[in-house]
């Protein structure tokens, strides 16, 4: 009887969630499942394609004077395989086994914004092939993967290489904000009836902390590439010292995205071992608490490290002791996760699973690194051996150790979950005994030749200076490794396809993606789950057969659409009804427009640019009509009798969360641009400039009205639901006007931003106040479009105006003050 | 600190396998948390980090340049793929790819680039400090006796990196003198 309603509503969600049939069904689909699966297969591709530059790399180097590549080539080879690894492989990974992983976790159906994610995997596909094919055709980058100018501007590297690599990744990192923004959302708020912060499941909190970190360390990087690539395309004299600029800026920039970077990487590999080790050890996590004040300490300390990158650039004594100190503080929260989890092994009896061997080989490694990164946070040792093989041995000890061997253990651990069969064939233990000790060999010969004073990136080196040994052995065995990853990825193939039919829950783990049918069907679960405890599974083994019974909330499928629980954050409470959209080939048509604005510019084909980007508009409006209905519904039944809202009709709807995470990162990178603007200004030399902008009267009027009125008109517009809309609409409207044209006044003041770093700084600065009043225009105009279709217009879309005006707003203010000031003081 | 690092290297490896071979009965509940967290992931690193930080900066110390009366200073000036070096106490003179220095005495090398970013590095005589275009960086050197140094660039800078390297020469204050003047050393 009960079976019977188990399948009644299995039926009636696959038929709902399903996608469409065929080969346009992968084009279109946006549930995690299917996005996940092709997220995590090109992520694992560009992983084979930067281990072969890799080989190629330890081939050139296996023997003195080679002549198997010369310096152009392995010099492109060097810096692809570099940022392959970093930007295409690690990151993409570790959100696609996220996207993949968290909603079951958390005991929803889906991720807060199911095509949001699909547009991020098709700008990811598109702009990390156009970096191969560019490899391909010869046009790699080759000023390695941290692109230092004046090396790259086009003065030293007038080719394509460096565009590539600047529009390519500047893309990339826009589909891992668009990621990050998704699962901050998810976790706040999409979760199981019950589940309050403190029940989450460990891997949640970590990659909540890592998504944060995503939105606040991506952004000076891409405000770093916007100032290269137009210094490349248009001259704007950012590092160019003689016209006010400084190439110190882009270092600055670089590293304030590249150390966090490191920990963005770590932490989601942390994640996987603080879930999977205690099951392993069949006991529970030691220390929740600490290890979640740990991961979140991380993150903030790995924001203030930036400059230990950049010891030998000449930094003040008092600087460098303060990074110093800072830099050895990091070992702190690394070693209270480090030794929670031997104190779970410790309290636990482990069994010596697949899983468990890769997290054994990333203690002996990982410990190995951290410690030659306490070495390297000394500077009087960093001076001598910064720039040597000893940095890339230990960086690959940190990136191999730390995040590649416990990303297998999580593969392994999940393959149940994610195929539905069990490991038979045992080439994964032959794999993990040819790729340890082949990575220790490789990269302790490495270490010794970096302190025998082999500097990184030389294409050779002669004879008789005593590394000729060390490289060939580091070559062989890193050929080894090599075959061992191979059989790695074989391994997990032939058990993807050949495998054992599992049962539900191989490992007896007790969190919430193990309640869902394997392999897990797309609709996730057929209620959502009540949980009481940090553990539900261990606490209730016949959870999944209720789960399944429709037991839980949204249980009725007589709405026929895509629905799940949004909780209140704290407490878990069930607040809202969210409705997801389903099948849509929006994400990949904006994908598609996107990345042809983003990638034109390379052929000069600035016009297909603009076109595009008109597109992208027009797109983006489409999908959000869409998304919201003309009526409203009211309170809605969520089973259990719970009557609650649909949360479009919320005052903060998924859209406004979304919003409020990516005005974050904007800020973020508002906040950049005034750090660039203030560094050249006290750094750079040939500051000040001749002239300053002096302003008249009308503009500073014109810029506060327009602010007031930017943070009047949407918010008359939310009181007046229900009421007429235009009071509102023209005041917001007229705001976003002036303060666009107080911005024209400082391009129209100063029409030479090529002259010098702080004109071109200026029309930045106008021009980030004249973009974000557009995008306020822009939204103004969609909900004067849907008063006139006759749409009701809700509170929550007023919200979301507002929330976007007051940004521009407070940011246009900074911007031109920033900018007119100085002139009112000289 | 190699030593060091061992030593903790062994630790960590020791509790490992000490908790793999440690096989309870029953999964024990949450105890020994206090020795865990406040003993070995806050009390160990803090106590050994402090030690080491504090090392570092009093070794760093040592390396800073202070006033000293014997002081010369020397000009390096590195492009791609070449170095230029002229001397303050001889207006005019000029070398390339050999800097020449007084043995026994400490040299300020006053660094900067044409072009891109360089370092310049003398393994044996000091720690590496970049090149900049636009800043000038100084770094002090002491050559303990007369003799030659091999320098290279330590920053990536195209195509012609491997072979940007020159070379050092400490004079005793004879040669030195005769350097200055003019004349070959």
């Amino acid at each position: 009887m009960t079976q019977r309603t188990a399948l009644r509503l299995h039926k009636a969600l696959a038929r709902i969630w399903a996608p469409e049939p065929g080969w346009r069904g992968w084009l279109t689909t946006n549930n995690n499942n299917d996005i996940g699966r092709l997220f995590l297969a090109v992520a694992t591709g560009f992983f084979v394609i930067g281990g072969i530059l890799a080989m190629l790399i330890r081939a050139q180097l296996a023997t003195p004077g080679s002549a198997f590549m010369g310096p152009e080539a392995y010099n492109q080879v060097f810096t692809m395989h570099g940022t392959v690894m970093m930007f295409l492989f690690a990151i993409p990974f570790f959100e696609a086994l996220s996207m993949l992983l968290l909603p079951g976790m958390l005991g929803t159906r889906d991720l807060a914004f199911p095509r949001l994610g699909a547009y991020g995997l098709w700008v990811y596909i598109f702009g990390g092939s156009a970096v191969i094919i560019a490899m391909l055709m010869g046009l790699a980058p080759d000023g390695g993967w941290f692109m230092y100018p004046p090396l790259t501007s086009a003065a030293f590297s007038p080719g394509l290489g460096a565009d590539v690599w600047l529009l390519g990744i500047t893309s990339i990192e826009v589909s891992a904000i668009a990621t990050a923004v998704e699962v901050v959302v998810t976790v706040l708020r999409y979760r199981a009836a019950g589940m309050s912060l403190s029940r989450m499941p460990i891997f949640a909190w970590y990659i909540l902390v890592v998504s944060v970190m995503i939105l606040t360390a991506f952004p000076p990087m891409i405000l770093g590439s916007l100032l290269l690539e137009t210094e490349r395309a248009l001259d704007w004299p950012f590092f160019q010292v003689e016209n006010g600029g400084d190439p110190l800026l882009w270092q600055h920039l670089f590293w304030l995205f590249g150390h966090p970077e490191v920990y963005i990487i770590f932490l989601p590999a942390a994640g996987m071992i603080a879930t999977i080790l205690p099951v392993m050890s069949r006991t529970t996590l030691l220390g929740y608490g600490w290890v979640v004040a740990a991961a979140v300490s991380l993150a903030v300390l790995s924001f203030g490290l930036w400059v230990h990158h950049m010891f030998t650039t000449g930094i003040p004594h008092l600087g460098l002791a303060f990074f110093s100190a800072a830099s050895t503080l990091v070992a702190v929260p690394t070693s209270v996760m480090i030794f929670s989890w031997i104190g779970t092994l410790w309290k636990g009896r482990v069994r010596m699973e697949l899983p468990m061997l890769w997290l054994l080989g990333f203690f002996a490694t990982f410990v190995i690194g951290g410690l030659t990164g306490v070495m390297l946070a000394v500077v009087p040792f960093n001076w001598q051996v910064h720039d040597t093989h000893f940095v890339v041995a230990h960086l690959h000890y940190v990136l191999i150790g730390g995040y590649v061997f416990p990303m297998i253990a999580a593969v392994t651990y999940f393959q149940p979950l994610l195929t539905g069969r069990f490991r038979y064939f045992r080439l994964g233990e032959v794999a993990f005994w040819l790729v340890v000790p082949a990575f220790h060999v490789t990269f302790l010969a490495v270490h010794v030749a970096g302190l025998l004073g082999q500097r990184r990136r030389t294409w050779t080196y002669d004879e008789g200076q005593g590394w000729e040994i060390l490289n060939l052995v580091a070559s062989i065995a890193s050929f080894v490794m090599a075959i061992g990853f191979a059989l790695v990825i074989l391994d997990i193939l032939i058990n993807t396809f050949a495998g054992l039919r599992g049962q539900r829950n191989p490992w007896g783990a007790p969190t919430l993606e193990w309640a869902a049918p394997t392999p897990s069907p797309t609709y996730g679960f057929g209620s959502i789950p009540i949980v009481r405890g940090r553990y539900p599974m261990a606490l209730d083994p016949d959870l999944p057969q209720r789960i399944a019974k429709g037991e839980g909330y949204l249980a009725d499928t007589a709405r026929n659409r895509r629905e799940t629980l949004i909780v209140d954050t704290m407490t878990g409470e069930p607040a809202e009804v969210a409705v997801l959209p389903g099948n849509s080939r929006l994400p990949f048509l904006l994908a598609v427009v996107t990345s042809t604005s983003f990638l034109a510019p390379l052929v000069g084909a600035y016009w297909l640019s603009a076109l595009a980007l008109s597109g992208v508009v027009i797109i983006a409006l489409i999908w959000v009509w869409q998304l919201v209905p003309a009526t409203t519904e009211g309170p809605v039944d969520a089973g259990r009798g719970a009557l609650l809202p649909v949360a479009s009709e919320t005052a903060n709807p998924p859209g406004w969360w979304g919003s409020l995470f990516l005005l974050l990162a904007d800020g973020v990178h508002f906040g950049s641009l005034v750090f660039g603007y203030a560094f050249l200004w006290t750094v750079a030399p040939n500051w000040p400039p001749s002239s300053y902008l002096r302003s008249e009267v009308w503009p500073v009027m014109l810029a506060l009205g327009g602010a007031v009125a930017l943070i009047a008109g949407p918010r008359l517009l939310a009181r007046a639901i229900g009421r007429p809309a235009l009071p509102g609409l023209l005041v917001a409207t007229c705001g976003a006007l002036a303060l666009a044209a107080a911005a024209a006044s400082v391009m129209l003041a100063r029409p030479a931003p090529e002259g010098h770093a702080y004109d071109a700084t200026l029309w930045l600065l106008a021009g980030h106040t004249a973009f974000h009043a557009a995008l306020v225009l822009i939204m103004l105009g969609y909900l004067s479009l849907r008063r006139i279709a006759g749409h009701a217009l809700r509170v929550g879309e007023a919200r979301i105006v507002s929330l976007w005006a007051d940004f521009a707003a407070a940011t246009g203010l900074v911007a031109l003050g920033a900018a007119w000031l100085p002139g009112a003081f000289a | 600190m190699l030593a060091g690092s061992a030593a903790i290297l062994l630790l960590v490896l020791g509790l490992l396998s000490a908790a793999l071979l440690r096989r309870p009965a029953i999964p024990e509940a949450e105890t020994g948390g206090r020795v865990w967290f406040w003993g070995f992931g806050l009390g160990f690193p803090l106590v050994t980090l402090a030690a080491l930080t504090l090392y570092g900066l009093v070794i760093g110390e040592r390396l800073l340049p202070r006033d000293a009366p014997d002081l010369a200073t020397v000009e390096a000036e590195a492009r791609q793929w070449a170095w230029t070096f002229t001397y303050p106490d001889a207006p005019g003179l000029a070398t390339d790819g050999v800097l020449h220095i007084p043995a026994g005495r400490p040299v300020d090398v006053r660094i900067t680039s044409r072009d891109v970013i360089h370092s310049f590095w003398v393994p044996r005589l000091a720690g590496k400090l970049d090149a900049i275009p636009g800043h000038v960086n100084i770094l002090r050197i002491e050559a303990p006796a007369a003799g030659t140094f091999a320098g290279q660039s330590a920053e990536f800078s195209g195509e012609g990196y491997l072979g940007h390297v020159f070379t050092v020469q400490a004079h005793d204050p004879a040669a030195w003198a005769r350097f200055l003047a003019g004349g070959t050393p």
